[in-house]
């Protein structure tokens, strides 16, 4: 009877080591998983209740989190909401996140590894967790010329260290703020979060870096950089520059914008064809170039891949795969199937002003735990050599030469070379075009590259041209960052 | 055997009353800071019940300590400390639900913890009933089947028309002067015993081989009768009351004691294919089993299901847990009763869990130990029987909760909110220490014992 008895114990010790192994499987190793569902409202709940750290500019926050009374212990503001939402993003409940929020949430709730010494001693002093901060690379000056430039309009703007990579400004209109989708108001939130996707304008997107667009004449500096990397081209060469350029395999010709020649004759020189931004030129010059050069310079200037890891959704730049003959002439002027962001024209001015070679861009400066101890900092990072150093210094004679003589003349600050391009790109007949310049100055020392793009304006269409519209923003920003 | 065997009849008998005594101030101890550690976390102070619940708490430990000392002074003296600290913390989480559920607004009139407490205390008060009116267990087998007709008639006592109660799904319950109570929880004991005492007086026959079939002695075809009605008495149970749990719990100890009395493992084939067959006609015929088995297999299908809650609660909880007071157990359904290991696992980690599944596996195997201590076949088919009915019990409940087996609705012994369930766990404790009394006290002088009784230990020994 004992021995039934043994084998019982036996039993019923086996019964409780599976229940013990089941839950080390499921707690231990399967936490993980389960804490990260999208429907697991608890690990959200105490997220949301976590003292998060802010996101600040220099020493000033652009998002921090503020004891409330209610069931959340802590209210995340934004203290000027649609300036920076584009970059801090949102934080809300029912919506999760957005932007820097996102993409840098476990340093900004504490929950990273590298503040995982940090969390250690919070436990053992039994202080709730605290997150850490992030310091972004933004110069409030020039977010808020490049915010307040934008005004009613509808477009972006990206302003970048050329020596360093750092963004010093991504502005985008119309904007939101990210207050309404923090709130704890479940009812309002839902409200807010409901208008802003429904808006045709499409508030949320940021246009800066998520959207693509064709880059129209801003693109022209890609193909004089290829040009001029050929070892064929100096911008004293004369190249083909009819009013009417009648393209291979079609009987459609590509037009100058202003249906004359360029500069009054037939040929023109790469230096007066920029001056003038003359379609059929440059769309010679492409031909002659053809699709593979012209790609491969893109692709130098970052086009093809992801710019920028620091944002959710950021686009990648095209230069489309295999364009006929007619198709190369339109993309070498920005055109076909030529797709940019705002940041990455930014950055093709940020190349060529920084002697040809293109830097990282990046948004975060440092991550600093709850007592001011820097958990890392971003390192300028060389992404490619675009063109040689000559080339660079080649091209910005040409952009000088845009802003002092031709259609970038609104750019133009006293007292300070600016070199730039401005760019009108033709989408539908039905909708206004998009207007771009891309600038940086001083040019002899750059201390900032900008692209600004107008996606529509309350204005007549004749009116809408790059140097108009785009260029006295991109002024603004560079001012304010040089007046510095 | 013999090496094993003579080990646990020689001990060298000893009370171990300031064991027990040590052993409860810790318990009582471990209880209290845990009262105190959740005031202090959700409310930021000590709370004001502290004294009540401390006081309460020590009171009982040192009744029931002081029943012992006085009328079973050789009971085993890990047990009591066990039931106390494992209905401590049960109070103590009870208390931490109630608290979250106020905090979300969630709340149901009067807080759960202080009828906790009073049910602890009733539960004591059988507790010394059982210490006190069985002097000795072996009378209880006077009431072999008086106790086996109470124990069917508590089992049908919910179908009774008027009396029975549906609370959550499951016909399982009784409702008298506006309390309800679930029989089964007593029944359970009944059965215990009706089982016992059936098998001292059949075992010689039941042990009676019939045909050889793969290395197994099955029993004879006529002999199948009693295991036929112990599994159609819980196919009832099942179909008429929905509970798959307690259906599992009485065919499993009927089958295990069956096992013991006869030591023939052909019961445990037989009863083990009974089981399969039940359990898949169960499946295939009940939608609330049927449903029970899905929302096992894939826990995340059913948003808001209360198995899904509990993964995710534990998982919040991780090795360490997030501390008392620190996690959200009030997220889950039925946080402080079906799903309070779920709570713990939450707030005290896998760390905590492991502690409180060693804390009842103590319960068994002290249990069953004193099983085997037990000089007579009725204590210890009783003392196996009640210490299966707790590894039965746990095991369904918490594997059914940590995602391991199907969740069917079983009490946590001593955690889990509910009255009967709780009374009726102190007085299978109280039963349990009466018979380890018996086993661990001096030989001589013996007890006058029936000669039935020690013809069958000398021809088992």
């Amino acid at each position: 009877m004992n021995s039934a008895i043994r084998r019982l114990a036996v039993a019923a010790m086996i019964l409780m080591l599976a229940l013990m192994a089941n839950s080390t499987y499921l707690q231990a190793f399967r936490a993980n998983e389960i804490n990260g569902r999208n429907d697991n409202n608890r690990v959200r709940d105490s997220q949301f209740s976590v003292n998060r750290g802010p996101i600040l500019i220099g020493s000033t926050p652009v998002a921090q989190s503020k004891p409330s009374n209610d069931r959340f212990k802590y209210q995340r503001t934004y203290p000027s909401g649609p300036v920076y939402a584009p970059v801090t993003g949102f934080y809300s409940y029912r919506f999760g996140r957005g932007g820097i929020e996102l993409t840098m949430n476990s340093e900004l709730n504490g929950s990273d590894p590298s503040m995982a010494f940090r969390r250690i001693i919070d436990v053992i002093s039994n202080r709730p967790q605290q997150g850490g901060s992030v310091t972004l690379t933004l110069n409030a000056a020039a977010q808020q010329a490049a915010y307040k430039g934008l005004g009613s309009k509808t477009g972006a703007v990206v302003a970048i260290e050329p020596k360093t990579g750092r963004i010093l400004a991504m502005a985008t209109t119309p904007s939101y703020d990210p207050n309404r989708l923090a709130s704890h108001d479940s009812a309002k939130v839902d409200a807010a979060w409901k208008s802003l996707n429904e808006d045709k304008d499409r508030p949320l997107s940021n246009r800066a870096a998520q959207e693509l667009y064709p880059p129209g004449s801003t693109f022209k500096l890609v193909t004089a950089a290829a040009a001029l990397s050929s070892g064929k081209y100096t911008p004293e060469t004369k190249v083909n520059s009819p009013a009417e350029l009648v393209l291979p395999q079609t009987t459609v010709p590509l037009v100058n914008e202003d249906g004359k020649n360029c500069g009054g004759s037939n040929t023109a020189t790469l230096t007066i064809a920029l001056r003038y931004s003359c379609n059929t030129a440059y769309g010679s010059v492409g031909l002659a170039l053809g699709p593979d050069a012209l790609r491969e310079q893109a692709a130098k200037f970052g086009f093809g891949a992801r710019p920028l890891a620091e944002l959710p959704s950021v686009a990648t730049s095209q230069f489309p795969g295999d364009p006929n003959e007619p198709q190369t002439a339109q993309s070498a002027i920005g055109q076909f199937d030529v797709r940019a962001t705002p940041l990455q024209m930014a950055m093709v001015a940020a190349g060529i002003a920084n002697k040809g070679e293109v830097m990282k861009p990046y948004l975060v400066q440092s991550v600093k735990t709850p007592d001011l101890k820097t958990v890392s900092e971003t390192k300028p990072e060389s992404l490619h050599q675009a063109v040689t150093p000559q080339v660079a210094a080649q091209l910005t004679a040409m952009m000088v030469d845009v802003v002092n003589n031709g259609t970038g003349k609104p750019g133009q600050i006293s007292g300070v070379q600016v070199a730039g391009k401005t760019g009108t790109a033709q989408t539908a007949k039905d909708r206004p075009p998009f207007a771009w310049f891309t600038a940086f100055a001083p040019a002899d020392d750059p201390k900032i590259a900008v692209a600004v793009l107008i996606e529509k304006a309350d204005i007549a269409r004749d009116d809408i041209a790059g140097g108009k519209l785009a260029a006295p923003i991109a002024k603004s920003v560079m001012e304010a960052v040089l007046g510095q | 055997m013999s090496i094993a065997s003579t080990s646990v009849i020689q001990i060298i008998p000893r009370t171990r009353r300031g064991v027990e005594l040590l052993l409860l101030v810790i318990a009582v101890g471990v209880s209290v800071a845990a009262y105190v550690n959740i005031g202090v976390t959700v409310q930021n102070e000590v709370p004001a019940s502290t004294g009540y619940y401390a006081a309460g708490i020590s009171l009982l430990a040192v009744i029931a300590h002081l029943a012992l000392r006085f009328r079973a002074p050789y009971a085993d003296p890990v047990i009591l400390p066990c039931a106390v600290l494992l209905n401590g913390l049960g109070v103590a989480m009870i208390h931490r639900v109630d608290l979250g559920l106020t905090a979300i607004g969630r709340t149901k009139g009067v807080p759960f913890a202080p009828q906790q407490i009073t049910w602890t205390a009733v539960g004591v008060v059988l507790f010394l009933a059982v210490i006190i009116v069985v002097r000795d267990h072996r009378r209880l087998q006077a009431f072999t089947y008086s106790l086996g007709l109470a124990g069917i008639v508590l089992l049908i006592l919910p179908l009774v028309p008027g009396l029975g109660a549906n609370v959550n799904g499951a016909p399982i319950w009784i409702r008298v002067a506006g309390m309800s109570f679930q029989p089964g929880e007593f029944a359970k004991v009944c059965l215990v015993i009706f089982f016992a005492g059936y098998l001292v007086v059949k075992r010689d026959v039941l042990t009676l081989a019939g045909r050889r079939f793969l290395g197994l002695d099955l029993p004879r075809a006529r002999d199948l009768g009693p295991i036929l009605v112990a599994w159609l008495v819980s196919l009832g149970v099942l179909v008429f009351e929905s509970d798959l749990g307690s259906s599992l719990l009485f065919f499993g100890l009927f089958l295990f004691l069956l096992y013991v009395s006869t030591e023939r493992a052909g019961w445990l084939i037989i009863g083990g294919l009974l089981f399969i067959g039940g359990a898949y006609f169960a499946y295939l015929s009940f939608g609330h089993v049927h449903r029970r088995v899905t929302d096992w297999l894939d826990p995340w299908a059913i948003d808001g299901g209360q198995v899904k809650l509990g993964l995710m609660g534990q998982a919040w909880g991780g090795i360490l847990g997030r501390g008392l007071g620190q996690g959200h157990p009030e997220a889950t359904l039925y946080a402080n009763s079906d799903m309070i290991i779920s709570s713990m696992a939450e707030e005290l980690g896998l760390t905590g869990l492991i502690a409180i599944i060693l804390i009842y596996t103590l319960i068994i195997e002290r249990g069953l130990r004193t099983a085997l201590g037990c000089r007579d076949i009725f204590g210890k088919l009783i003392a196996t029987g009640l210490a299966m009915s707790f590894a039965l019990q746990v095991f369904v409940i918490v594997g059914g909760v940590t995602g391991l087996i199907p969740l069917t609705g079983l009490a946590t012994p001593f955690m889990a909110l509910g009255g009967t369930s709780l009374v009726a766990n102190w007085a299978i404790i109280a039963l349990l220490l009466r018979i380890s009394d018996q086993a661990r006290r001096p030989q001589t002088p013996a007890a006058p014992v029936s000669d039935e009784t020690i013809a069958m230990a000398v021809q088992k020994a």
